[in-house]
Protein backbone atom coordinates (compact mmCIF):
# COMPACT_ATOMS: atom_id res chain seq x y z
CA UNK A 1 0.00 0.00 0.00
CA UNK A 2 2.84 2.54 0.82
CA UNK A 3 5.08 1.54 -1.97
CA UNK A 4 3.18 0.23 -5.42
CA UNK A 5 3.36 -3.67 -5.19
CA UNK A 6 5.78 -5.17 -8.05
CA UNK A 7 4.02 -7.62 -9.88
CA UNK A 8 5.12 -11.04 -9.73
CA UNK A 9 6.16 -11.31 -13.54
CA UNK A 10 8.70 -8.59 -13.34
CA UNK A 11 10.40 -10.34 -10.69
CA UNK A 12 10.85 -13.37 -13.03
CA UNK A 13 11.79 -11.08 -15.94
CA UNK A 14 14.49 -9.88 -14.24
CA UNK A 15 15.46 -13.45 -12.94
CA UNK A 16 15.58 -14.41 -16.51
CA UNK A 17 17.44 -11.28 -18.02
CA UNK A 18 19.93 -11.38 -15.06
CA UNK A 19 20.79 -15.18 -15.44
CA UNK A 20 21.12 -14.56 -19.13
CA UNK A 21 23.67 -11.50 -18.90
CA UNK A 22 25.59 -14.24 -16.38
CA UNK A 23 25.82 -16.73 -19.42
CA UNK A 24 26.62 -14.13 -21.64
CA UNK A 25 29.58 -12.21 -19.79
CA UNK A 26 31.01 -15.71 -19.22
CA UNK A 27 30.88 -17.03 -22.71
CA UNK A 28 32.24 -13.16 -23.82
CA UNK A 29 34.90 -14.08 -21.66
CA UNK A 30 36.27 -17.03 -23.45
CA UNK A 31 37.10 -14.90 -26.53
CA UNK A 32 39.78 -12.49 -26.66
CA UNK A 33 38.97 -9.22 -26.78
CA UNK A 34 41.55 -7.15 -25.60
CA UNK A 35 40.91 -4.10 -24.02
CA UNK A 36 37.18 -4.82 -24.58
CA UNK A 37 37.00 -8.02 -22.36
CA UNK A 38 37.40 -5.80 -19.14
CA UNK A 39 34.91 -3.39 -20.70
CA UNK A 40 31.90 -5.77 -21.74
CA UNK A 41 32.67 -7.70 -18.22
CA UNK A 42 32.50 -4.55 -16.38
CA UNK A 43 29.46 -3.25 -18.87
CA UNK A 44 27.53 -6.30 -18.34
CA UNK A 45 27.85 -6.32 -14.43
CA UNK A 46 26.52 -2.52 -14.35
CA UNK A 47 23.62 -3.63 -16.17
CA UNK A 48 22.93 -6.46 -13.75
CA UNK A 49 23.60 -4.00 -10.35
CA UNK A 50 21.53 -1.70 -11.70
CA UNK A 51 18.54 -4.09 -12.78
CA UNK A 52 18.12 -5.47 -9.22
CA UNK A 53 18.84 -2.31 -7.61
CA UNK A 54 15.79 -0.92 -9.90
CA UNK A 55 13.54 -3.78 -9.63
CA UNK A 56 14.62 -5.83 -6.69
CA UNK A 57 15.91 -3.14 -4.66
CA UNK A 58 12.72 -1.15 -5.71
CA UNK A 59 14.27 2.17 -6.30
CA UNK A 60 12.39 2.69 -9.73
CA UNK A 61 9.24 2.86 -7.17
CA UNK A 62 10.88 4.39 -4.30
CA UNK A 63 10.95 8.05 -3.75
CA UNK A 64 13.94 11.28 -5.29
CA UNK A 65 15.48 11.44 -1.50
CA UNK A 66 16.16 7.46 -2.16
CA UNK A 67 17.64 7.89 -5.67
CA UNK A 68 19.84 10.61 -4.34
CA UNK A 69 21.27 9.15 -1.81
CA UNK A 70 22.02 5.40 -3.46
CA UNK A 71 23.55 8.10 -6.46
CA UNK A 72 25.66 9.50 -3.72
CA UNK A 73 27.06 6.42 -3.26
CA UNK A 74 28.09 5.41 -6.52
CA UNK A 75 29.51 8.96 -7.07
CA UNK A 76 31.75 8.67 -3.62
CA UNK A 77 32.89 5.54 -4.91
CA UNK A 78 33.69 7.17 -8.54
CA UNK A 79 35.87 9.70 -6.38
CA UNK A 80 37.92 7.27 -5.10
CA UNK A 81 38.42 5.36 -8.21
CA UNK A 82 38.93 7.87 -10.06
CA UNK A 83 41.39 9.86 -7.91
CA UNK A 84 43.31 6.81 -7.08
CA UNK A 85 43.81 5.69 -10.63
CA UNK A 86 44.60 9.28 -12.02
CA UNK A 87 47.90 8.71 -9.63
CA UNK A 88 48.79 4.85 -10.23
CA UNK A 89 48.15 4.76 -13.65
CA UNK A 90 49.58 8.43 -15.16
CA UNK A 91 53.01 7.67 -13.38
CA UNK A 92 55.77 7.43 -15.15
CA UNK A 93 53.61 9.58 -18.30
CA UNK A 94 56.27 12.28 -17.50
CA UNK A 95 60.14 12.31 -17.61
CA UNK A 96 60.30 13.01 -13.99
CA UNK A 97 63.58 12.21 -11.70
CA UNK A 98 63.34 10.24 -8.43
CA UNK A 99 62.59 12.85 -5.80
CA UNK B 1 -6.06 0.84 7.89
CA UNK B 2 -3.96 3.05 9.91
CA UNK B 3 -4.06 4.05 14.24
CA UNK B 4 -3.58 -0.01 14.68
CA UNK B 5 -0.44 0.07 16.32
CA UNK B 6 2.02 -0.02 13.26
CA UNK B 7 2.57 3.50 12.86
CA UNK B 8 4.74 4.86 15.28
CA UNK B 9 4.02 8.48 16.99
CA UNK B 10 6.77 10.37 15.40
CA UNK B 11 5.56 9.96 12.06
CA UNK B 12 2.55 11.16 9.79
CA UNK B 13 1.43 8.49 8.07
CA UNK B 14 2.46 4.83 7.34
CA UNK B 15 4.12 5.60 3.58
CA UNK B 16 6.66 8.16 5.71
CA UNK B 17 7.67 5.79 7.95
CA UNK B 18 8.08 3.40 5.59
CA UNK B 19 10.05 5.65 3.66
CA UNK B 20 12.04 6.63 6.52
CA UNK B 21 12.88 2.94 6.93
CA UNK B 22 14.36 2.27 3.56
CA UNK B 23 16.26 5.15 3.44
CA UNK B 24 17.95 4.82 6.51
CA UNK B 25 18.96 1.34 5.30
CA UNK B 26 20.15 2.79 1.96
CA UNK B 27 22.15 5.48 3.98
CA UNK B 28 24.08 2.51 5.38
CA UNK B 29 24.37 0.43 2.54
CA UNK B 30 26.30 3.80 0.75
CA UNK B 31 28.86 3.39 4.06
CA UNK B 32 29.27 -0.50 2.59
CA UNK B 33 29.70 0.18 -1.07
CA UNK B 34 32.82 2.52 0.02
CA UNK B 35 34.11 -0.45 2.78
CA UNK B 36 34.10 -2.61 -0.34
CA UNK B 37 35.12 -0.10 -2.68
CA UNK B 38 38.54 0.35 -0.61
CA UNK B 39 38.89 -3.51 -1.52
CA UNK B 40 38.08 -2.73 -5.42
CA UNK B 41 40.18 -0.05 -5.66
CA UNK B 42 43.15 -1.84 -4.00
CA UNK B 43 42.29 -4.80 -6.42
CA UNK B 44 41.78 -1.92 -9.27
CA UNK B 45 45.31 -0.51 -9.10
CA UNK B 46 47.27 -4.14 -8.38
CA UNK B 47 45.24 -5.30 -11.67
CA UNK B 48 46.51 -2.69 -13.07
CA UNK B 49 50.08 -2.58 -12.13
CA UNK B 50 50.39 -6.41 -12.71
CA UNK B 51 47.77 -7.45 -15.25
CA UNK B 52 49.53 -10.20 -16.54
CA UNK B 53 50.22 -11.78 -13.28
CA UNK B 54 46.52 -11.43 -12.01
CA UNK B 55 45.94 -13.22 -15.29
CA UNK B 56 47.69 -15.95 -14.69
CA UNK B 57 46.46 -16.49 -10.82
CA UNK B 58 42.71 -16.30 -12.21
CA UNK B 59 43.26 -19.55 -14.08
CA UNK B 60 43.76 -21.22 -10.58
CA UNK B 61 39.88 -20.46 -9.49
CA UNK B 62 37.18 -22.64 -10.24
CA UNK B 63 35.46 -20.98 -13.13
CA UNK B 64 32.62 -23.63 -13.39
CA UNK B 65 31.90 -22.99 -9.11
CA UNK B 66 31.67 -19.38 -9.82
CA UNK B 67 29.56 -19.21 -12.34
CA UNK B 68 27.30 -22.03 -10.61
CA UNK B 69 27.35 -19.30 -7.47
CA UNK B 70 26.56 -16.43 -9.36
CA UNK B 71 23.03 -18.06 -10.64
CA UNK B 72 23.03 -19.41 -6.98
CA UNK B 73 23.06 -16.34 -5.39
CA UNK B 74 20.70 -14.39 -8.50
CA UNK B 75 18.23 -17.05 -7.03
CA UNK B 76 18.11 -16.26 -4.01
CA UNK B 77 17.95 -12.49 -4.68
CA UNK B 78 14.73 -14.06 -6.47
CA UNK B 79 13.29 -15.26 -3.53
CA UNK B 80 13.81 -12.38 -1.32
CA UNK B 81 11.98 -10.13 -3.63
CA UNK B 82 9.31 -12.78 -3.13
CA UNK B 83 9.35 -12.96 0.36
CA UNK B 84 9.52 -9.00 0.43
CA UNK B 85 6.32 -9.25 -1.95
CA UNK B 86 4.46 -11.58 0.22
CA UNK B 87 4.85 -9.47 3.11
CA UNK B 88 3.47 -6.34 1.46
CA UNK B 89 0.78 -8.83 0.61
CA UNK B 90 0.08 -9.91 4.39
CA UNK B 91 0.76 -13.57 3.46
CA UNK B 92 2.59 -14.66 6.61
CA UNK B 93 3.18 -18.18 5.19
CA UNK B 94 4.39 -17.27 2.20
CA UNK B 95 6.93 -14.91 3.45
CA UNK B 96 8.30 -17.69 6.40
CA UNK B 97 8.78 -20.00 3.16
CA UNK B 98 10.50 -17.37 1.43
CA UNK B 99 12.31 -16.67 3.87
CA UNK B 100 13.88 -19.88 4.92
CA UNK B 101 14.08 -20.60 1.16
CA UNK B 102 15.80 -17.69 0.88
CA UNK B 103 18.69 -18.85 3.47
CA UNK B 104 18.87 -22.43 2.46
CA UNK B 105 19.76 -20.91 -0.83
CA UNK B 106 22.22 -18.92 0.60
CA UNK B 107 23.80 -21.34 2.89
CA UNK B 108 24.16 -23.76 -0.95
CA UNK B 109 26.06 -20.30 -1.95
CA UNK B 110 28.29 -20.98 1.13
CA UNK B 111 29.09 -24.55 0.77
CA UNK B 112 30.26 -23.80 -2.76
CA UNK B 113 32.69 -20.70 -1.18
CA UNK B 114 33.99 -23.65 1.64
CA UNK B 115 34.28 -26.09 -1.50
CA UNK B 116 36.26 -23.80 -3.52
CA UNK B 117 38.33 -22.84 0.13
CA UNK B 118 38.88 -26.42 0.26
CA UNK B 119 40.50 -26.92 -3.38
CA UNK B 120 42.82 -23.87 -2.87
CA UNK B 121 44.22 -25.63 0.07
CA UNK B 122 44.78 -28.62 -1.93
CA UNK B 123 46.59 -26.93 -4.33
CA UNK B 124 48.63 -24.84 -1.83
CA UNK B 125 47.33 -21.94 -2.97
CA UNK B 126 46.13 -20.23 0.22
CA UNK B 127 48.82 -17.29 1.66
CA UNK B 128 49.97 -17.28 4.45
CA UNK B 129 49.21 -20.58 5.23
CA UNK B 130 49.80 -22.94 2.50
CA UNK B 131 51.74 -21.74 -0.23
CA UNK B 132 53.72 -23.24 -3.08
CA UNK B 133 53.51 -22.03 -6.42
CA UNK B 134 55.98 -23.04 -9.19
CA UNK B 135 55.00 -20.67 -11.89
CA UNK B 136 56.22 -17.21 -12.80
CA UNK B 137 55.45 -14.27 -10.46
CA UNK B 138 54.55 -16.15 -7.43
CA UNK B 139 54.96 -13.04 -5.28
CA UNK B 140 52.15 -11.34 -7.45
CA UNK B 141 50.11 -14.36 -8.05
CA UNK B 142 50.04 -14.58 -3.90
CA UNK B 143 49.26 -10.98 -3.76
CA UNK B 144 45.97 -12.02 -6.58
CA UNK B 145 44.97 -14.67 -3.84
CA UNK B 146 44.61 -12.64 -0.86
CA UNK B 147 42.57 -10.22 -2.75
CA UNK B 148 40.81 -13.09 -3.57
CA UNK B 149 40.16 -14.48 -0.27
CA UNK B 150 39.87 -11.08 1.23
CA UNK B 151 37.22 -10.42 -0.65
CA UNK B 152 34.99 -13.38 -0.93
CA UNK B 153 35.13 -13.76 2.56
CA UNK B 154 34.34 -10.10 3.56
CA UNK B 155 31.81 -10.85 0.97
CA UNK B 156 30.62 -14.50 2.77
CA UNK B 157 30.55 -12.64 6.32
CA UNK B 158 28.01 -10.49 5.06
CA UNK B 159 25.68 -13.55 3.89
CA UNK B 160 26.34 -15.14 6.93
CA UNK B 161 24.93 -12.18 8.88
CA UNK B 162 22.25 -11.82 5.92
CA UNK B 163 21.49 -15.59 6.77
CA UNK B 164 21.50 -14.57 10.40
CA UNK B 165 19.33 -11.62 9.80
CA UNK B 166 16.42 -13.79 7.87
CA UNK B 167 15.94 -16.49 10.42
CA UNK B 168 15.12 -13.71 13.09
CA UNK B 169 12.74 -12.37 10.31
CA UNK B 170 11.34 -15.52 10.10
CA UNK B 171 10.59 -16.11 13.92
CA UNK B 172 8.88 -12.92 13.71
CA UNK B 173 6.97 -13.48 11.32
CA UNK B 174 6.23 -16.64 12.38
CA UNK B 175 5.25 -14.94 15.55
CA UNK B 176 3.03 -12.58 13.60
CA UNK B 177 4.92 -9.50 14.21
CA UNK B 178 4.46 -7.97 10.57
CA UNK B 179 1.28 -7.13 8.55
CA UNK B 180 0.43 -5.71 5.20
CA UNK B 181 0.92 -2.23 6.69
CA UNK B 182 4.30 -2.78 8.51
CA UNK B 183 7.04 -5.07 6.97
CA UNK B 184 9.54 -2.50 7.20
CA UNK B 185 12.52 -5.15 8.88
CA UNK B 186 11.26 -6.91 5.46
CA UNK B 187 11.55 -4.53 3.15
CA UNK B 188 14.95 -3.34 4.84
CA UNK B 189 16.64 -6.64 4.95
CA UNK B 190 15.86 -7.49 1.07
CA UNK B 191 17.82 -4.48 0.47
CA UNK B 192 20.93 -5.62 2.45
CA UNK B 193 20.55 -9.33 1.00
CA UNK B 194 20.28 -7.89 -3.21
CA UNK B 195 23.37 -5.26 -1.63
CA UNK B 196 25.46 -8.36 -1.18
CA UNK B 197 24.30 -9.85 -4.46
CA UNK B 198 25.39 -6.71 -6.13
CA UNK B 199 28.80 -7.29 -4.68
CA UNK B 200 29.05 -10.41 -5.87
CA UNK B 201 28.16 -9.35 -9.38
CA UNK B 202 30.87 -7.74 -9.26
CA UNK B 203 34.01 -9.43 -7.69
CA UNK B 204 32.62 -12.68 -10.37
CA UNK B 205 33.86 -11.16 -13.66
CA UNK B 206 36.76 -9.09 -11.66
CA UNK B 207 37.90 -12.40 -9.80
CA UNK B 208 37.02 -15.21 -12.18
CA UNK B 209 36.55 -13.70 -15.83
CA UNK B 210 39.80 -12.17 -16.25
CA UNK B 211 42.22 -15.07 -17.43
CA UNK B 212 39.74 -17.29 -19.57
CA UNK B 213 39.97 -16.02 -22.90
Amino acid sequence: MMQPIVPRHVYYWVYGVLLALTLLTVGVAFLDLGHLNLILALSIAICKALLVMLFFMHLRYSSHLTWIVAGAGVIWLAHLLIFTLSDYLTRGWLPVGAW
Amino acid sequence: MEGNGALAEQFDDLAQQHEAASLGMWVFLVTEILFFGGLFAGYTVYRATYSEAFREASHHLDLLLGSINTAVLITSSLTMAFAVHNAQEGRRRALIVFLLLTMIIGAVFLGIKVTEYAHKYEQDLVPGIRFAYGGPHPGQVQLFLIFYFVMTSLHALHLTIGIGLLGVLAFLAWRGHFSADYYAPVETSGLYWHFIDIVWIFLFPLLYLIGTH
